[in-house]
């Protein structure tokens, strides 16, 4: 919404970003379309622009925009016949026979953003836009937002966005939530896009920075909201907890200049204390109650670190403990080499050393640059700084982000220096 | 083979709902000398034919005859026609017969084709909604 200066303008955008999904799930139910769901939503938004500097921001500003919205698009099908058929036909108002919303006795509107989630991670959809839509229409973002946080130009995005809705609307992708039989499949790939943005905005692929705290943020925002539609869920508890006790790391994690600082070089006293307290609450409940989940298992990983006063005296024993757990639920070559870190930690280099030599063979971690970079650590500390520096040189060939690659040239020309 | 979200209830809520043609594609993953799908269990198909039929949702569905009695036919710019015997299984999947159904949206489709035999081991299935020009 650019520049534009005036409390009424900001109060509008302040508003519209914490009620859009809120606005379009509410649209999306009623009238069975996204498009014409974004396409009122915003209107009522240019409306609110102009009505509100002068009458002033609405008591209830959430159902006036909802008001206005459904007012345009019943406006718009007026005008429009074919695509008032083409509605009609889906019986949309009528013919709902999902569960009533959830009514949050505070909030203006009816929480009826699970079925979005859940449409916009739908497994039909291209995996690249799923994040994309979520994004949009859960977090608000505008398409140019959307665009910069994956750093893909304008139009790629935009086309990107418009081929899913496209999907969505021709094969009827559902707006609806999936029932109780269905939820342990379906909800896994929820969870997996919201990590996915999480992990784009803290460990960036490519691109000047080291992370997008932006990025992370909205992925929090999100993971909150369907904590609080599905707070029995635990594994939701455990990708909340997951991302509060990574993000408390997160500012302490890049050095002043950008550049990327370790683990073991961070100053600790620079993590965030009341996300370390929020997750760790979490992660209890998340571990509570049955078998744990592949995130819960990752929070405890996370609880560990941020619990640690420092590198050595981490609890590496119970680190490897979970990362054997981690690897029985959701066994991955990444999981894996983490685990292999985390003997090198407890065992000696030398032993970790073996089973990342033995991990040589996965395709997946061949150009994966922390597998290298992990074995020329290990190498340097065993004192082979030849082979150090070639793992590093590969590393290096590889990795993504600017400060990554300023990250493992400091460590190359180390490794070069005869010890 | 049967795995458990196989099993699980389909969605058939049409009372009211207009419902779209969704065309499920089965291919056989891995065919035999002949032509015709390995792992197909009669007993299983019969079961399932009859289920599509029985909920109301079956608009047509055939099985093709097994490849070896497949034609292919091309006409090229003059008009000129070309016909050869083929096309045989270079590509892994062979189409093997096909249903079109009618229900509320992908979702209910989807169950379909995951209830299908011809979705188990190496066989998929593959379903397009039917285009809808009238719409």
């Amino acid at each position: 919404m650019g520049a534009r200066a005036g409390g009424a303008e900001r109060a509008v955008e302040a508003v519209f970003r914490e009620e859009h999904g809120l606005l379009l799930a509410s649209l999306v139910r009623r009238f069975g379309d996204l498009d014409l769901a974004e396409e009122v939503a915003s209107e009522a938004v240019e409306a609110a622009l102009v009505h509100w500097p002068v009458q002033g921001v609405p008591a209830r500003p959430g159902a006036w925009l909802l008001t206005t919205a459904r007012r345009k698009a019943v406006d718009r099908l007026r005008r429009d016949q074919v695509y008032a058929a083409r509605l009609a036909a889906l019986q949309v108002e009528t013919d709902r026979s999902a569960p009533a919303p959830r009514a949050d006795p505070g909030a203006e509107l009816p929480d009826e953003r699970l079925q979005l989630f859940f449409t916009c991670a739908h497994p039909a959809l291209p995996a690249p836009a799923r994040g994309a839509l979520m994004l949009r229409c859960l977090a608000g973002l505008t398409t140019p937002e959307v665009a910069r946080a994956y750093l893909v130009p304008q139009a790629t995005m935009a086309q990107r966005i418009v081929r899913a809705k496209q999907k969505i609307r021709q094969a009827r992708i559902p707006f609806r939530v999936p029932g109780e039989d269905e939820l342990p499949e379906r909800l896994p790939g929820v969870l997996q896009v919201l990590y996915s943005v999480f992990t784009e905005g803290y460990a960036a692929s490519s691109g000047p920075e080291l992370q997008r705290p932006d990025l992370t943020a909205e992925a929090v925002r999100l993971v909150r909201i369907l904590y609080r539609l599905l707070p029995t869920e635990r594994e939701v508890a455990g990708l909340l907890a997951l991302m509060l006790l990574v993000r408390a790391r997160q500012d302490a994690r890049t050095g002043a200049d950008g550049e990327l600082v370790l683990l073991a070089d961070q100053d600790r006293s620079r993590w965030d204390r009341a996300l370390i307290e929020e997750g760790t609450a979490l992660v209890t409940a998340a571990l509570t109650g049955g078998p744990p989940g592949p995130y819960a298992v990752q929070a405890a990983i996370a609880a560990l670190h941020d619990e640690a006063p420092d590198l050595e005296t981490t609890d590496w024993p119970q680190i490897v403990t979970l990362y054997d757990v981690l690897s029985a639920l959701a066994p991955s070559p990444v999981v894996a080499l983490n685990r292999a870190v985390a003997v090198a930690m407890r065992d000696g280099a030398e032993a970790g050393l073996a089973l990342l030599d033995g991990l040589a063979g996965e395709e997946r971690l061949r150009g994966h640059h922390p597998y290298h970079a992990a074995r020329g650590d290990l190498l340097r500390r065993l004192g082979r700084g030849p082979e150090a520096a070639a793992a590093y040189r590969r590393a290096l060939d590889m990795a993504g982000t600017e400060p990554e690659r300023a990250h493992l040239r400091r460590m190359l020309e180390a490794a070069r220096r005869p010890a | 083979m049967m795995m458990d979200d196989t099993r699980r209830p389909v969605r058939q809520d049409l009372t009211g709902v207009r419902t779209m043609k969704y065309m499920l594609l089965i291919n056989a993953g891995t065919v035999d000398a002949e032509g015709g799908a390995a792992e197909c269990d009669e007993q299983d198909w019969m079961a399932y034919d009859k289920e599509v039929r029985e909920a109301g949702i079956l608009v047509s569905g055939e099985s093709l005859a097994d490849l070896v009695t497949a034609t292919v036919v091309k006409v090229g710019p003059e008009g000129e026609r070309t016909v050869v015997d083929g096309p045989f299984a270079e590509s892994r999947e062979v189409l093997g017969g096909f249903y079109v159904i009618d229900v509320p949206d992908l979702d209910a489709a989807l169950d379909w084709a995951a209830r299908c035999p011809g979705a188990r081991g190496s066989g998929s299935v593959v379903v397009r909604p039917v285009a809808d020009f009238g719409a």
